[in-house]
Protein backbone atom coordinates (compact mmCIF):
# COMPACT_ATOMS: atom_id res chain seq x y z
CA UNK A 1 0.00 0.00 0.00
CA UNK A 2 2.90 2.33 0.77
CA UNK A 3 4.24 1.75 -2.71
CA UNK A 4 0.87 2.64 -4.20
CA UNK A 5 0.85 5.85 -2.18
CA UNK A 6 4.34 6.67 -3.38
CA UNK A 7 3.27 6.14 -6.99
CA UNK A 8 0.24 8.44 -6.66
CA UNK A 9 2.37 10.99 -4.84
CA UNK A 10 5.08 11.06 -7.47
CA UNK A 11 2.62 11.22 -10.37
CA UNK A 12 0.34 13.97 -9.11
CA UNK A 13 1.54 15.75 -5.99
CA UNK A 14 5.32 15.81 -6.45
CA UNK A 15 4.96 16.06 -10.21
CA UNK A 16 8.37 16.37 -11.88
CA UNK A 17 7.31 19.28 -14.04
CA UNK A 18 4.96 21.28 -11.86
CA UNK A 19 6.55 20.85 -8.45
CA UNK A 20 10.27 20.60 -9.28
CA UNK A 21 10.57 22.14 -12.78
CA UNK A 22 12.53 19.12 -13.99
CA UNK A 23 12.74 18.20 -17.65
CA UNK A 24 11.52 21.63 -18.70
CA UNK A 25 13.74 21.87 -21.78
CA UNK A 26 12.25 18.90 -23.58
CA UNK A 27 8.87 19.62 -21.99
CA UNK A 28 8.77 22.95 -23.83
CA UNK A 29 10.54 21.88 -27.01
CA UNK A 30 8.73 18.63 -27.84
CA UNK A 31 5.20 19.62 -26.83
CA UNK A 32 4.08 21.03 -30.17
CA UNK A 33 2.39 17.83 -31.38
CA UNK A 34 0.59 15.19 -29.32
CA UNK A 35 2.17 12.35 -31.33
CA UNK A 36 5.78 13.29 -30.58
CA UNK A 37 4.87 14.18 -26.99
CA UNK A 38 3.45 10.66 -26.53
CA UNK A 39 6.68 9.16 -27.88
CA UNK A 40 8.98 11.26 -25.72
CA UNK A 41 6.79 10.73 -22.66
CA UNK A 42 6.91 6.95 -23.16
CA UNK A 43 10.69 7.07 -23.61
CA UNK A 44 11.06 9.09 -20.39
CA UNK A 45 8.87 6.64 -18.44
CA UNK A 46 10.99 3.76 -19.68
CA UNK A 47 14.36 5.39 -19.05
CA UNK A 48 13.37 6.61 -15.57
CA UNK A 49 11.93 3.22 -14.57
CA UNK A 50 15.17 1.53 -15.59
CA UNK A 51 17.78 4.05 -14.44
CA UNK A 52 16.43 4.82 -10.97
CA UNK A 53 16.70 1.24 -9.62
CA UNK A 54 20.02 0.69 -11.43
CA UNK A 55 21.39 3.84 -9.86
CA UNK A 56 19.98 2.67 -6.52
CA UNK A 57 22.04 -0.52 -6.80
CA UNK A 58 25.10 1.52 -7.74
CA UNK A 59 24.58 3.88 -4.83
CA UNK A 60 23.88 1.13 -2.31
CA UNK A 61 26.71 -1.24 -3.23
CA UNK A 62 29.44 1.07 -4.52
CA UNK A 63 29.05 4.74 -3.66
CA UNK A 64 27.54 5.08 -0.18
CA UNK A 65 29.71 5.34 2.90
CA UNK A 66 30.66 1.79 3.86
CA UNK A 67 28.91 0.42 0.79
CA UNK A 68 31.95 -1.61 -0.27
CA UNK A 69 31.85 -3.74 2.88
CA UNK A 70 30.50 -6.65 0.80
CA UNK A 71 33.78 -6.75 -1.15
CA UNK A 72 36.14 -6.73 1.79
CA UNK A 73 36.06 -5.54 5.39
CA UNK A 74 39.02 -3.22 4.75
CA UNK A 75 36.93 -1.11 2.38
CA UNK A 76 34.26 -0.38 4.99
CA UNK A 77 35.52 3.14 5.65
CA UNK A 78 35.55 4.27 2.03
CA UNK A 79 33.02 6.94 1.09
CA UNK A 80 32.62 7.49 -2.64
CA UNK A 81 29.58 9.76 -2.44
CA UNK A 82 31.42 12.51 -4.27
CA UNK A 83 31.50 10.32 -7.38
CA UNK A 84 27.71 10.22 -7.44
CA UNK A 85 27.17 12.78 -10.23
CA UNK A 86 29.64 11.21 -12.63
CA UNK A 87 28.50 7.63 -12.02
CA UNK A 88 24.79 8.45 -12.24
CA UNK A 89 25.19 10.38 -15.47
CA UNK A 90 27.31 7.58 -16.95
CA UNK A 91 24.61 5.00 -16.20
CA UNK A 92 21.95 7.29 -17.65
CA UNK A 93 23.94 7.96 -20.82
CA UNK A 94 24.48 4.22 -21.32
CA UNK A 95 20.78 3.45 -20.76
CA UNK A 96 19.72 6.17 -23.19
CA UNK A 97 22.06 4.73 -25.81
CA UNK A 98 20.35 1.36 -25.28
CA UNK A 99 16.86 2.82 -25.63
CA UNK A 100 17.97 4.67 -28.75
CA UNK A 101 19.15 1.44 -30.38
CA UNK A 102 15.96 -0.43 -29.43
CA UNK A 103 13.71 2.33 -30.75
CA UNK A 104 15.70 2.65 -33.97
CA UNK A 105 15.36 -1.10 -34.55
CA UNK A 106 11.70 -1.63 -33.66
CA UNK A 107 10.01 1.74 -34.26
CA UNK A 108 11.86 3.64 -37.00
CA UNK A 109 8.96 6.07 -37.46
CA UNK A 110 9.09 7.07 -33.81
CA UNK A 111 12.88 7.29 -34.05
CA UNK A 112 12.56 9.74 -36.93
CA UNK A 113 9.95 11.79 -35.09
CA UNK A 114 11.94 12.03 -31.85
CA UNK A 115 15.07 12.95 -33.76
CA UNK A 116 17.58 14.86 -31.68
CA UNK A 117 15.46 14.60 -28.54
CA UNK A 118 16.16 10.95 -27.91
CA UNK A 119 19.89 11.43 -27.25
CA UNK A 120 18.96 14.58 -25.36
CA UNK A 121 17.05 12.47 -22.81
CA UNK A 122 20.52 11.85 -21.40
CA UNK A 123 20.65 15.50 -20.44
CA UNK A 124 17.00 15.64 -19.41
CA UNK A 125 17.05 16.92 -15.84
CA UNK A 126 14.06 14.73 -14.97
CA UNK A 127 16.15 11.58 -15.37
CA UNK A 128 19.14 12.71 -13.31
CA UNK A 129 16.80 14.49 -10.88
CA UNK A 130 14.92 11.23 -10.30
CA UNK A 131 18.13 9.46 -9.36
CA UNK A 132 19.37 12.30 -7.14
CA UNK A 133 16.04 12.55 -5.28
CA UNK A 134 16.07 8.77 -4.87
CA UNK A 135 19.54 8.95 -3.26
CA UNK A 136 18.61 11.92 -1.11
CA UNK A 137 15.41 10.37 0.24
CA UNK A 138 16.88 6.95 1.08
CA UNK A 139 14.35 4.89 -0.83
CA UNK A 140 14.51 1.09 -0.90
CA UNK A 141 14.97 -0.78 -4.19
CA UNK A 142 11.24 -1.36 -4.68
CA UNK A 143 10.44 2.21 -3.74
CA UNK A 144 13.00 3.61 -6.15
CA UNK A 145 11.54 1.54 -9.02
CA UNK A 146 8.03 2.75 -8.18
CA UNK A 147 9.29 6.32 -7.79
CA UNK A 148 11.03 6.18 -11.16
CA UNK A 149 7.91 4.85 -12.85
CA UNK A 150 5.64 7.31 -11.05
CA UNK A 151 7.64 10.42 -11.82
CA UNK A 152 8.03 9.27 -15.44
CA UNK A 153 4.26 8.90 -15.67
CA UNK A 154 3.83 12.35 -14.15
CA UNK A 155 6.08 13.81 -16.85
CA UNK A 156 4.20 11.83 -19.51
CA UNK A 157 0.83 13.21 -18.38
CA UNK A 158 2.14 16.76 -18.20
CA UNK A 159 3.76 16.80 -21.64
CA UNK A 160 0.82 15.12 -23.40
CA UNK A 161 -1.66 17.51 -21.76
CA UNK A 162 0.44 20.54 -22.73
CA UNK A 163 0.81 19.27 -26.31
CA UNK A 164 -2.95 18.86 -26.59
CA UNK A 165 -3.50 22.42 -25.39
CA UNK A 166 -0.85 23.81 -27.73
CA UNK A 167 -2.44 22.06 -30.72
CA UNK A 168 -5.71 23.86 -29.97
CA UNK A 169 -3.83 27.09 -29.35
CA UNK A 170 -2.76 27.26 -32.99
CA UNK A 171 -6.16 28.71 -33.88
CA UNK A 172 -6.15 31.52 -31.35
CA UNK A 173 -4.75 35.03 -31.65
CA UNK A 174 -1.78 35.30 -29.30
CA UNK A 175 0.12 38.63 -29.04
CA UNK A 176 3.36 38.51 -31.03
CA UNK A 177 5.74 38.70 -28.07
CA UNK A 178 3.89 35.95 -26.23
CA UNK A 179 3.88 33.49 -29.15
CA UNK A 180 5.67 30.23 -28.51
CA UNK A 181 7.60 30.17 -25.27
CA UNK A 182 5.82 33.00 -23.46
CA UNK A 183 2.29 31.65 -23.76
CA UNK A 184 3.58 28.15 -23.01
CA UNK A 185 5.08 29.32 -19.72
CA UNK A 186 1.81 30.97 -18.72
CA UNK A 187 -0.08 27.81 -19.72
CA UNK A 188 2.27 25.69 -17.65
CA UNK A 189 1.62 28.01 -14.72
CA UNK A 190 -2.13 27.53 -15.09
CA UNK A 191 -1.70 23.75 -15.37
CA UNK A 192 0.43 23.94 -12.24
CA UNK A 193 -2.47 25.61 -10.41
CA UNK A 194 -4.68 22.71 -11.51
CA UNK A 195 -2.13 20.20 -10.23
CA UNK A 196 -1.91 22.12 -6.94
CA UNK A 197 -5.40 20.89 -6.15
CA UNK A 198 -3.89 17.44 -5.57
CA UNK A 199 -1.75 18.84 -2.76
CA UNK A 200 -4.59 18.66 -0.27
CA UNK A 201 -4.78 14.89 -0.66
CA UNK A 202 -3.42 13.23 2.45
CA UNK A 203 -1.84 9.89 1.72
CA UNK B 1 48.81 18.65 -50.06
CA UNK B 2 51.47 21.32 -50.36
CA UNK B 3 49.00 23.80 -51.84
CA UNK B 4 46.90 23.44 -48.72
CA UNK B 5 49.79 24.22 -46.44
CA UNK B 6 50.69 27.30 -48.43
CA UNK B 7 47.13 28.54 -48.32
CA UNK B 8 47.01 28.14 -44.57
CA UNK B 9 50.10 30.29 -44.19
CA UNK B 10 48.64 32.99 -46.41
CA UNK B 11 45.33 32.80 -44.54
CA UNK B 12 46.95 33.43 -41.20
CA UNK B 13 45.64 36.74 -39.96
CA UNK B 14 47.54 39.13 -37.70
CA UNK B 15 46.59 38.27 -34.13
CA UNK B 16 43.28 39.70 -33.06
CA UNK B 17 42.88 42.44 -30.47
CA UNK B 18 42.31 41.16 -26.94
CA UNK B 19 38.78 42.54 -26.97
CA UNK B 20 37.98 43.05 -30.64
CA UNK B 21 34.51 43.95 -31.88
CA UNK B 22 33.74 40.34 -32.76
CA UNK B 23 34.77 39.15 -29.33
CA UNK B 24 32.71 41.80 -27.57
CA UNK B 25 29.75 40.56 -29.60
CA UNK B 26 30.34 37.04 -28.25
CA UNK B 27 29.74 38.36 -24.75
CA UNK B 28 26.99 40.88 -25.40
CA UNK B 29 24.84 38.95 -27.88
CA UNK B 30 23.51 36.37 -25.40
CA UNK B 31 22.58 39.10 -22.92
CA UNK B 32 19.55 40.36 -24.83
CA UNK B 33 19.28 39.57 -28.54
CA UNK B 34 20.15 35.89 -28.28
CA UNK B 35 19.38 35.22 -24.63
CA UNK B 36 19.71 31.52 -23.76
CA UNK B 37 16.52 31.46 -21.70
CA UNK B 38 14.09 33.81 -23.39
CA UNK B 39 15.12 33.29 -27.02
CA UNK B 40 16.84 29.91 -27.24
CA UNK B 41 14.63 28.23 -24.59
CA UNK B 42 17.51 26.48 -22.83
CA UNK B 43 18.32 25.89 -19.18
CA UNK B 44 14.85 26.55 -17.89
CA UNK B 45 14.80 23.57 -15.52
CA UNK B 46 17.16 24.98 -12.94
CA UNK B 47 16.22 28.57 -13.74
CA UNK B 48 12.90 28.19 -11.98
CA UNK B 49 13.57 25.83 -9.11
CA UNK B 50 16.00 27.97 -7.12
CA UNK B 51 14.45 31.39 -7.70
CA UNK B 52 12.23 31.73 -4.61
CA UNK B 53 14.99 33.74 -2.87
CA UNK B 54 17.73 36.03 -4.17
CA UNK B 55 20.59 34.46 -2.21
CA UNK B 56 20.44 30.87 -3.50
CA UNK B 57 19.79 32.28 -6.96
CA UNK B 58 23.00 34.30 -6.80
CA UNK B 59 24.96 31.24 -5.68
CA UNK B 60 23.38 29.24 -8.49
CA UNK B 61 24.25 31.96 -11.03
CA UNK B 62 27.90 32.05 -9.91
CA UNK B 63 28.13 28.25 -10.02
CA UNK B 64 26.67 28.15 -13.52
CA UNK B 65 29.04 30.88 -14.74
CA UNK B 66 31.98 28.89 -13.37
CA UNK B 67 30.83 25.59 -14.89
CA UNK B 68 30.02 27.00 -18.33
CA UNK B 69 33.23 29.02 -18.66
CA UNK B 70 35.48 26.22 -17.44
CA UNK B 71 33.80 23.46 -19.44
CA UNK B 72 33.87 25.59 -22.58
CA UNK B 73 37.58 26.18 -22.00
CA UNK B 74 38.43 22.53 -21.32
CA UNK B 75 36.38 21.14 -24.22
CA UNK B 76 37.81 23.78 -26.54
CA UNK B 77 41.34 22.71 -25.59
CA UNK B 78 40.47 19.09 -26.35
CA UNK B 79 38.33 19.79 -29.43
CA UNK B 80 40.76 18.30 -31.94
CA UNK B 81 41.32 15.08 -30.00
CA UNK B 82 37.72 14.13 -29.18
CA UNK B 83 36.26 11.58 -31.63
CA UNK B 84 32.80 12.82 -32.56
CA UNK B 85 31.08 9.52 -31.74
CA UNK B 86 31.89 9.70 -28.05
CA UNK B 87 31.80 13.47 -27.65
CA UNK B 88 28.59 13.50 -25.57
CA UNK B 89 30.12 11.19 -22.98
CA UNK B 90 33.34 13.23 -22.90
CA UNK B 91 31.38 16.44 -22.45
CA UNK B 92 29.25 14.92 -19.70
CA UNK B 93 32.37 13.68 -17.90
CA UNK B 94 34.01 17.12 -18.01
CA UNK B 95 30.85 18.90 -16.88
CA UNK B 96 30.13 16.36 -14.14
CA UNK B 97 33.67 16.77 -12.80
CA UNK B 98 33.31 20.55 -12.64
CA UNK B 99 29.92 20.29 -10.98
CA UNK B 100 31.30 17.85 -8.41
CA UNK B 101 33.99 20.44 -7.70
CA UNK B 102 31.39 23.17 -7.17
CA UNK B 103 29.28 20.94 -4.97
CA UNK B 104 32.26 19.91 -2.79
CA UNK B 105 33.35 23.55 -2.39
CA UNK B 106 29.84 24.56 -1.35
CA UNK B 107 29.64 21.63 1.04
CA UNK B 108 32.88 22.74 2.68
CA UNK B 109 32.38 26.51 2.84
CA UNK B 110 28.62 27.14 2.67
CA UNK B 111 26.88 24.10 4.06
CA UNK B 112 23.51 25.83 4.60
CA UNK B 113 23.46 26.92 0.99
CA UNK B 114 24.42 23.41 -0.09
CA UNK B 115 21.46 21.99 1.86
CA UNK B 116 19.11 24.58 0.42
CA UNK B 117 20.10 24.04 -3.21
CA UNK B 118 20.15 20.25 -2.64
CA UNK B 119 19.84 18.38 -5.92
CA UNK B 120 19.79 21.48 -8.08
CA UNK B 121 23.56 21.94 -7.93
CA UNK B 122 23.89 18.41 -9.32
CA UNK B 123 21.37 19.28 -11.98
CA UNK B 124 23.73 21.89 -13.49
CA UNK B 125 25.16 18.84 -15.29
CA UNK B 126 21.95 18.54 -17.25
CA UNK B 127 21.53 22.28 -17.76
CA UNK B 128 20.93 22.49 -21.49
CA UNK B 129 22.88 25.76 -21.78
CA UNK B 130 26.11 24.01 -20.79
CA UNK B 131 25.72 21.21 -23.31
CA UNK B 132 24.34 23.61 -25.88
CA UNK B 133 27.39 25.90 -25.74
CA UNK B 134 29.79 22.94 -25.80
CA UNK B 135 28.10 21.47 -28.87
CA UNK B 136 27.52 24.71 -30.72
CA UNK B 137 30.65 26.66 -29.89
CA UNK B 138 33.46 25.07 -27.90
CA UNK B 139 33.83 22.10 -30.27
CA UNK B 140 34.75 24.40 -33.15
CA UNK B 141 36.46 27.43 -31.66
CA UNK B 142 39.66 28.49 -29.93
CA UNK B 143 39.91 28.44 -26.12
CA UNK B 144 39.85 32.19 -25.51
CA UNK B 145 36.81 32.76 -27.74
CA UNK B 146 35.08 29.84 -26.04
CA UNK B 147 35.67 31.37 -22.62
CA UNK B 148 34.10 34.65 -23.78
CA UNK B 149 31.18 32.84 -25.40
CA UNK B 150 30.53 30.78 -22.26
CA UNK B 151 30.78 33.88 -20.09
CA UNK B 152 28.25 35.74 -22.25
CA UNK B 153 25.72 32.91 -22.23
CA UNK B 154 26.12 32.40 -18.50
CA UNK B 155 25.57 36.12 -17.88
CA UNK B 156 22.46 36.05 -20.05
CA UNK B 157 21.18 33.16 -17.96
CA UNK B 158 22.16 34.84 -14.69
CA UNK B 159 20.36 38.12 -15.19
CA UNK B 160 17.14 36.38 -16.15
CA UNK B 161 17.11 34.12 -13.08
CA UNK B 162 18.05 37.05 -10.85
CA UNK B 163 15.18 39.06 -12.32
CA UNK B 164 12.76 36.20 -11.69
CA UNK B 165 14.07 35.80 -8.14
CA UNK B 166 13.78 39.56 -7.52
CA UNK B 167 10.05 39.59 -8.22
CA UNK B 168 9.38 36.24 -6.55
CA UNK B 169 11.14 37.17 -3.33
CA UNK B 170 9.77 40.71 -3.24
CA UNK B 171 6.15 39.77 -3.85
CA UNK B 172 6.24 36.32 -2.30
CA UNK B 173 8.14 36.98 0.94
CA UNK B 174 8.23 40.79 0.98
CA UNK B 175 12.03 40.84 1.22
CA UNK B 176 15.23 41.01 -0.85
CA UNK B 177 18.33 39.02 0.07
CA UNK B 178 16.49 38.29 3.32
CA UNK B 179 16.06 42.00 4.15
CA UNK B 180 12.37 42.60 4.96
CA UNK B 181 11.55 45.42 2.51
CA UNK B 182 7.79 45.29 3.10
CA UNK B 183 8.27 45.75 6.85
CA UNK B 184 10.38 48.88 6.27
CA UNK B 185 7.74 50.28 3.95
CA UNK B 186 4.98 49.82 6.49
CA UNK B 187 7.37 51.25 9.11
CA UNK B 188 7.64 54.46 7.07
CA UNK B 189 3.94 54.89 6.34
CA UNK B 190 2.66 53.77 9.74
CA UNK B 191 1.04 50.59 11.01
CA UNK B 192 -2.12 50.92 8.92
CA UNK B 193 -0.16 50.67 5.70
CA UNK B 194 0.48 46.95 5.27
CA UNK B 195 1.73 45.37 2.06
CA UNK B 196 0.38 41.86 1.56
CA UNK B 197 2.62 39.06 0.29
CA UNK B 198 1.37 36.68 -2.35
CA UNK B 199 1.77 32.99 -1.55
CA UNK B 200 1.44 32.08 -5.21
CA UNK B 201 4.82 33.70 -5.93
CA UNK B 202 6.58 31.30 -3.57
CA UNK B 203 4.94 28.28 -5.20
CA UNK B 204 6.21 26.92 -8.54
CA UNK B 205 3.26 28.49 -10.33
CA UNK B 206 4.59 31.98 -9.58
CA UNK B 207 7.87 31.15 -11.30
CA UNK B 208 6.15 30.08 -14.52
CA UNK B 209 3.99 33.19 -14.64
CA UNK B 210 6.81 35.64 -13.81
CA UNK B 211 9.10 34.05 -16.39
CA UNK B 212 6.28 34.06 -18.95
CA UNK B 213 5.77 37.78 -18.39
CA UNK B 214 9.51 38.55 -18.51
CA UNK B 215 9.71 36.69 -21.82
CA UNK B 216 6.77 38.69 -23.12
CA UNK B 217 8.35 42.03 -22.22
CA UNK B 218 11.77 40.99 -23.48
CA UNK B 219 10.52 39.64 -26.80
CA UNK B 220 8.32 42.64 -27.40
CA UNK B 221 11.38 44.86 -26.94
CA UNK B 222 13.65 42.86 -29.23
CA UNK B 223 10.84 42.25 -31.70
CA UNK B 224 11.53 38.51 -31.80
CA UNK B 225 8.53 36.44 -32.93
CA UNK B 226 8.41 32.66 -32.69
CA UNK B 227 6.53 30.74 -35.37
Amino acid sequence: MDLFNLAIRSIFIDNMVFAYFLGMCSFLAVSKKVGTALGLGAAVIFVLTVTTPVNWLLNEYVLKEGALTWASAELATIDLTFLRFIMFIAIIAAMVQLVEMVVEKFAPALYGALGIFLPLIAVNCAILGGSLFMAQRDYTLAESAVYGFGSGTGFFLAIVALAAIREKLKYSAVPNGLKGLGITMLLTGLMGIAFMSFMGIDL
Amino acid sequence: MSAETVEQVVDKKPSEAFLSKRRKKLVTDPLVDDNPITIQVLGICSALAVTTQMKPTLVMAISVIFVIVMSNFVISLMRNTIPSRVRIIVQLAVVATLVTLVSEVLKAFAYDMYKELSVFIGLIITNCIVMGRLEAFALGNKPYDSILDGFGSALGYSWIILAVAFFRELWGSGSLFGIPIFDYVSGIFGEDFQLATNGLMVSPVGAFIILGLIIWVQRTKTGYVEH
